[in-house]
């Protein structure tokens, strides 16, 4: 009679695992992954599952220009994850990356359009600099204010943020769209191209690379050595510990909001003014919500975040080389990338939890 | 306070990162700012051609020295790219030019990338087929002046300077005019069985979005139509997107409601034809043929066939000729085609009227857009400055009405009707 409350699987939290025990897991889901993707490729298409996985390498690491491009996607991609790291610290969950970043990015492209025939690149690019940050740091202010006034729900209001900057992009689209009615503008002062960010050192993406290099190790020194990171974490573990201990809880919200909205605004800077020279209503092409995935699996930290979406973008970059290569859909590297990915988040649920099975009813009777 | 100085400090030194940069591009080539002249149009000169090419006649020499790179917006779930992507798989393989596809390139810079990993891979020749991806065709062409850059549909090639940057584009308002007779025969048809009066009959038409290429290929559909079935209107509605399965189904679906009694589109999912399918309302597609999803309501189908074009482009560059800035695909040279008429649906007789029409636009005794045929705000329309030259200005340039017709696509492969004529109805322009 006993026994029948215990229930068959129960999960107890782990204490720390120690770090090979930790990696062994992720070695393990890695494996397995790699295991079902093979599988799940043969039983499908027919193909060769390890050329499908030379293939994803060469269409990443293939050729130098490959390299850039990796290079590029990864900077964009930690770019706006870095900027929504101090908000999820702070356990305020910003969701609006993805409308952040294209508020900052029509800023950037305004200033181009509006400005860009009457001031010399030496005055534009810092005013679109500011404009965009600017842009992104009051996107993410609003709900960001709402919150520390009246605790008003911060996920569906970043949320609902994005569709207001998509909108208003798709609006300044229908003003400045060449010609009219085609829902495009294309590439902004193209023969002349004002406001577009200077190449360095020959290569088109090495600027935005370095940004985000140095974005990422102040963001790392922000969050692990400096107050205002300290008060971050303080406010994530408890609200009230925090107000306990004096901290203006609201102030220390709205302080990081603005940060994050900023770097957002950056990146939209770097898309539009860096790369893309176009404003377009999918320019951020769903990043504002990849990199909440690379900011949960970097656990926060920067470092490790270069990381996680590095991975995220070699899947991606890879699963399109498959199709390109083996002539398949796109969604097949989407099956492979996602059975990837929920072996990754998978093996850190059995990092942090144990599973203990009920001792079998048999053994009992004995 | 100290908390304030911090984060300034952060946005300082990111600011000055980016200003330092800024500095030192002024330094380097000092903003190379192409003037344009005072009248940029002076200088254009008109550079389109239709004239085909037999693969047949390259040597084994002549066909090793092409390889082909495509660049596509979307993948074989959307029609137009799927009727892009079949002939350029045909093409190929009957030339025997080996080839790469890329396919959902989205229209900004990843179009460049993938054009310069194309180059990267070897293509000498590579195509884009969607609007939005030429000025990135244009960026790649700059930077590869050696391999040919080919972008469907786009306006910009005899205005680029660029010897090696082309577009095309097909007289497809041809075969929409075409679809347009089949569509009114059917409503001729269905008036005569009493389903609705002559006052009635409306049709439908889904549309992507609201320029130049659209509005031509609605217009001859209805100018088509109308030289069947004189009292008809047509609805039009528009989705704001090339591929909006949602949207499309939607609006296909509104129009129905609205009182139209049959549906034609210019976008590129299934939607409107599903709508009309499940609604049993009589559709005209386009694209390719629907028949196998409707086979109680698809009647017929205008589509480009790209594949003269590209035999044109690999010949070209096989044999080292020059390539021009514009190629248009007409009726005559094969490229605009109509799919199998779907007799369990069109009006008895469908087929042979429209052989007649056909022979009738190819040997020039019919034009399309005969301005004696519509009005324009009850005007007829007797001079017009269409916008050939698209430098973002908006304002036309070039007389376009002559000879008592609008000369669609002749001196640019794009189409440039963009008038409201009289008898259609634009429901809602800002999607």
């Amino acid at each position: 009679m006993n026994n029948q409350k215990v229930p068959l699987i129960h999960l107890t939290k782990r204490k720390a695992l120690p770090w090979y025990a930790a990696f062994g897991i992720r070695a393990a889901a890695i494996v397995l992954a790699l295991i079902v993707c093979a599988l799940v490729t043969t039983l499908l298409t027919g193909e060769n599952p390890l050329q499908i996985y030379a293939t994803m390498f060469a269409g990443a690491f293939g050729t130098p220009r490959k390299l850039w491009i990796l290079g590029q996607q990864i900077a964009i991609l930690l770019c706006i994850a870095l900027a929504l790291t101090p908000a999820f610290k702070m356990k305020y969950w910003n969701l609006g990356g993805e409308g952040q970043v294209l508020i900052g990015g029509l800023a950037a492209a305004a200033c181009m359009i509006l400005l860009g025939k009457t001031l010399p690149n030496i005055l534009l690019i810092p005013i679109m600099l500011a404009a965009s940050v600017l842009a992104g740091a009051v996107w993410a202010v609003i709900p960001a204010l709402f919150k520390a006034k009246w605790n008003t729900n911060e996920t569906l209001f970043t949320l609902m943020m994005n569709y207001v900057a998509t909108q208003l992009v798709a609006f300044f689209i229908i003003v400045w769209e060449s010609p009219k009615g085609s829902g495009k503008i294309g590439i902004i002062n193209q023969a002349t191209e004002a406001g577009w960010l200077p190449i360095i050192g020959g290569q088109k993406y090495l600027l935005n690379i370095l940004i985000v290099a140095v974005i990422t190790a102040l963001m790392y020194v922000y969050l692990k050595y400096t107050k205002h990171g300290y008060e971050i974490s303080v406010v994530g573990e408890s609200e009230r510990t925090a107000r306990y201990v004096g901290i203006k809880v609201e102030k220390v919200i709205v302080r990081t909001l603005i940060l994050s909205g900023a770097i957002c605004g950056a990146a939209g800077l770097m898309l539009v003014g860096g790369t893309d020279h176009t404003i377009t209503t999918t320019i951020a092409g769903g990043r504002g919500f990849t990199a909440v995935m690379v900011a949960w699996l970097g656990k926060f930290n920067p470092l490790v975040m270069v990381l996680t979406s590095f991975l995220l973008v070699f899947l991606s970059r890879g699963a399109s080389e498959i199709s390109t290569k083996f002539g398949l859909n796109q969604s097949f590297g989407d099956i492979l990338t996602g059975i990837i990915l929920f072996f990754i988040i998978g093996s850190e649920f059995f990092i942090t939890y144990k599973i203990n099975f009920r001792k079998s009813a048999k053994k009992e009777a004995e | 306070m100290k908390k304030l100085v911090s984060i300034a400090l952060v946005l300082v030194l990111v600011i000055g990162m980016f200003a330092g940069c800024g500095a030192k591009k002024e330094e380097t080539p000092a903003a190379p700012a192409e003037q344009p002249a005072a009248n940029p149009d002076a200088n254009v000169v008109f550079d389109n051609d239709d004239t085909p090419f037999d693969v047949s006649t390259l040597t084994a020499d002549e066909i090793a020295t092409v390889k082909v790179g495509f660049i596509f917006l979307h993948d074989e779930n959307s029609t137009y790219d799927l009727n892009f992507m079949n002939a350029a798989k045909t093409a190929c393989d009957n030339a025997g030019v080996s080839y790469v596809i890329r396919t959902n390139i989205p229209e900004g810079q990843e179009c460049y990338d993938a054009a310069c990993e194309l180059v990267d891979d070897g293509c000498n020749i590579i195509f884009a087929d969607s609007f939005g991806h030429e000025d990135f065709m244009i960026q790649a062409a700059k930077e590869f002046p050696e391999v040919e850059f080919c972008h469907a549909t786009g306006t910009k090639a005899h205005i680029s300077n660029l010897p090696n940057y082309h577009n095309a584009f097909a007289t497809i308002y041809e075969g929409r005019y075409l679809a347009g007779v089949a569509a009114g025969m059917k409503l001729n048809e269905m008036i005569a069985a009493g389903e609705f009066t002559a006052e009635e009959a409306k049709m439908g038409y889904v549309g992507a979005f609201t320029y130049a290429e659209v509005i031509s290929g609605f217009t001859s559909f209805f100018l088509g139509a109308r030289s069947v079935c004189p009292t008809v209107t047509m609805d039009v509605t528009f989705t704001g997107s090339w591929y909006d399965e949602t949207a499309e189904k939607e609006g296909a679906q509104n129009l129905i409601n609205g009182g139209c009694k049959l549906i034609s589109q210019h976008a590129d999912s299934m939607g409107a034809p599903t709508a009309c399918e499940a609604a049993g309302v009589p559709n005209v597609s386009y694209n390719g043929s629907t028949i196998a999803a409707c086979p109680n309501t698809f009647i017929v189908s205008s589509r480009i066939n790209w594949i003269p074009y590209m035999e044109v482009m690999f010949g070209r560059i096989a044999k080292g000729e020059k390539i021009n800035a514009d190629w248009t695909g007409t009726l005559a040279n094969g490229a605009v085609v109509l799919t199998e008429v779907n007799e369990a649906v069109a009006a008895a007789g469908t087929v042979e009227a429209l052989e007649e029409v056909k022979a009738e636009l190819i040997n020039g005794t019919r034009h399309v857009f005969d301005t004696s045929t519509f009005t324009v705000e009850g005007k007829e329309l007797t001079s017009y400055l269409a916008d050939l030259n698209d430098w973002g200005d908006y304002t036309g340039e070039t007389e376009i009405v002559k000879d008592g017709a609008f000369r669609e696509s002749v001196d640019r492969s794009a189409p440039a009707f963009d008038l409201t004529i009289d008898g259609i109805t634009l429901l809602d322009t800002r999607f």
